[in-house]
């Protein structure tokens, strides 16, 4: 009797099993995802209706049937308002730009530099070399509170504190050190035949770095300005001591200029927080596979 | 050199420096922070009564006493489980948005999530039936850092399990068929296995972590400010406040450099513990 049954039992009693772990992993994945919900949600509809909860308004009963979208009215003025500022008198749509005219030289200006010398640890020797990355690897514990204060001074009497290029040049010299660690360890990776063969043939340094080096890096140059871009936009800390001209502010330092004005406006500050998390979240989806290298690497070999 | 041996160097001698006549006054200023100042690093009196305010000190201790364990532990499962789970490398990416989006921004969201009315946590607990538990989280002394720390622990754990999953690839695959071969259980294989083969990575999981924990500013400063009443300052925070809101740059030294003498000592321990293993 039981025969025709027992096949499937079978196979379900084998998978409870992979079918229990598909479960958790998949109700930790939800988990994970509500707070992202949650500003998504918020975010396009007004704050009124969200007051209390983002998630009322969506079901609700009626007459014993199941009503959808009773109160729910899409609209992406929350978006305008923090793009311009209405509410917050902080626009972000010029924070975001200033963000931007840090980011990019903060980002490319270091990797330039880094790239050079790191080719030049790999490829040509050093007594102090491995006295030197162990140092390097030991600055990377340094917080930022540690240096701040003889750097402040010091951009105060340069000159170039509420300057762009006073940060620019911060983020600069914080990215150095691991951006050289990191292209040196995958230049010592690169087979040094190639550039042997071409010496032979009469290339300069130079040109065998910029023809043969670079090409064969571009993984790991993607690793690095995906890491670096990411970081410098995301800092708060050198941007709020940097930069304290309230016209000068960057993206992450006008996110808690609109939490002190207006409390529990969450419909404004979720979509305040997307416009500054999307450029983060587009690049990292864009070069994820590099991302996730970086880190690792950085982690597994530091 | 300029930008980083010169600012440290700097902040050491500053520290032993008096703020108004400039002279050298050995540990005073270290005494000041640790035990005088009106929030002090740590207030021992509140640490024996088991209330917040702790001091900043303590308050790190804490959020590594938390944090630490919820963080690995979870990284750990969630590598080993997403390893054999289908769209696992979609789970993953999504854990790992925490550690994209600025932490100013997950400041933000665990303000939103323990908010008092639109609040999901404070719904749950409603619904659950524990309603009397809910209110705004981070405004209350006893719970302000404790909110902060779970918070932080949705940003971190995304960090410990691709760490984790790197480390995984790197078992290789012949040992866990062997296993089965002797008929060593899922339970048997994960702890005798997979744990020790992980060794490695885990103290670099650890370190990276601790880490990141001594050094907790924007989520502090964005979600509570340190408040209420001092109840959620953490070292790097109240730096911050010695600095450009008292203006005491001297005091503010000192805290510096009790922040990094914990960085710096931990990660050289830790690293030392590596070359050894």
């Amino acid at each position: 009797m039981k025969a025709s049954l027992s096949p499937f039992i079978k196979t379900l009693r084998k998978k409870k099993f992979t079918i229990m772990v598909h479960l958790i992993a998949w109700i930790i994945a939800f988990l994970w995802v509500i707070p992202f919900l949650g500003v998504f949600m918020a975010s396009i509809r007004p704050y009124k209706e969200v007051q209390f909860g983002w998630w009322e308004g969506i079901i609700s009963f009626k007459d014993e049937k199941l009503v959808f979208f009773p109160n729910f009215h899409l609209n992406l003025y929350n978006f305008f308002d923090a793009w311009v500022g209405k509410t917050s008198g902080a626009p972000l749509s010029k924070a975001l730009i200033n963000s931007l005219i840090v980011t990019i030289p903060a980002t490319f200006i270091p990797i330039g530099i880094a790239a050079l010398a790191a080719y030049s640890f790999a490829r040509f020797s050093f007594r102090t070399k491995d006295m030197l990355f162990l140092v390097i690897v030991l600055l990377q514990t340094i917080p930022q509170q540690m240096v701040i204060i003889p750097i402040y001074t010091l951009m105060d009497n340069l000159g170039l504190l509420n300057t762009y290029i006073g940060l620019i040049l911060l983020h600069s010299a914080f990215g150095l050190p691991w951006q050289i660690l990191f292209l040196r360890n995958f230049f010592s990776t690169l087979p040094v035949e190639v550039e042997e063969a071409a010496r032979v043939d009469g290339a300069s340094y130079f040109k065998i770095f910029y023809r043969i080096v670079l090409p064969m890096s571009l993984p790991a140059l993607a690793s690095i300005i995906a890491l670096q871009f990411v970081w410098v936009w995301n800092d708060f800390f050198f941007a709020l001591t940097m930069i304290q001209n309230p016209k000068m502010r960057l993206a992450t330092q006008v996110i808690p200029t609109i939490i002190g004005r207006y409390e529990k406006n969450w419909s404004l500050l979720s979509a305040a927080s997307i416009l500054v998390m999307i450029l983060p979240i587009a690049i990292y989806a864009a070069l994820q596979r590099y991302y996730v290298r970086g880190i690792t690497a950085g982690a597994v070999k530091g | 050199m300029l930008f980083v041996f010169y600012p440290i160097v700097g902040t050491i001698y500053m520290s032993f420096l008096d703020r108004k006549t400039g002279n050298f006054v050995g540990f005073q200023n270290y005494n000041y922070v640790l035990f005088e100042k009106v929030y002090p690093l740590v207030k021992a009196k509140n640490i024996i009564l088991g209330k917040f305010p702790m001091g900043a000190l303590t308050h790190n201790v804490i959020w590594i006493a938390i944090h630490l364990p919820l963080t690995v532990f979870f990284g750990l499962l969630l590598a080993v489980l997403l390893r054999d789970v289908k769209g696992g490398a979609i789970i993953k990416s999504i854990i790992f948005l925490g550690m994209i989006i600025p932490m100013v921004v997950g400041g933000v969201l665990m303000r939103f999530m323990f908010d008092i009315d639109a609040g999901i946590v404070n719904a749950v607990l409603r619904f659950i039936g524990l309603g009397s538990f809910a209110r705004d989280w981070t405004f209350f002394p006893d719970t302000a850092l404790l909110s902060v720390i779970l918070g932080s622990v949705w940003i971190w754990t995304g960090f410990c399990m691709i760490v984790y999953s790197a480390g995984l690839q790197n078992i290789p695959v012949e040992i866990y068929e062997a296993a089965k071969i002797d008929g060593a259980s899922r339970w048997k294989t994960f702890w005798r296995i997979t744990v020790p083969m992980l060794k490695s990575t885990t103290l670099v999981v650890v370190t990276m972590t601790v880490l990141w924990e001594l050094k907790i500013f924007d989520i502090v400063y964005v979600a509570t400010f340190g408040g209420p009443g001092g109840a959620s300052r953490v070292l790097a925070f109240d730096m911050y406040l010695e600095a450009f809101y008292s203006y005491n740059y001297n005091t503010a030294s000192a805290i510096a450099v009790l922040l990094t003498l914990l960085t710096f000592g931990f990660a050289a321990y830790m690293v030392s513990r590596m070359a050894k293993s």
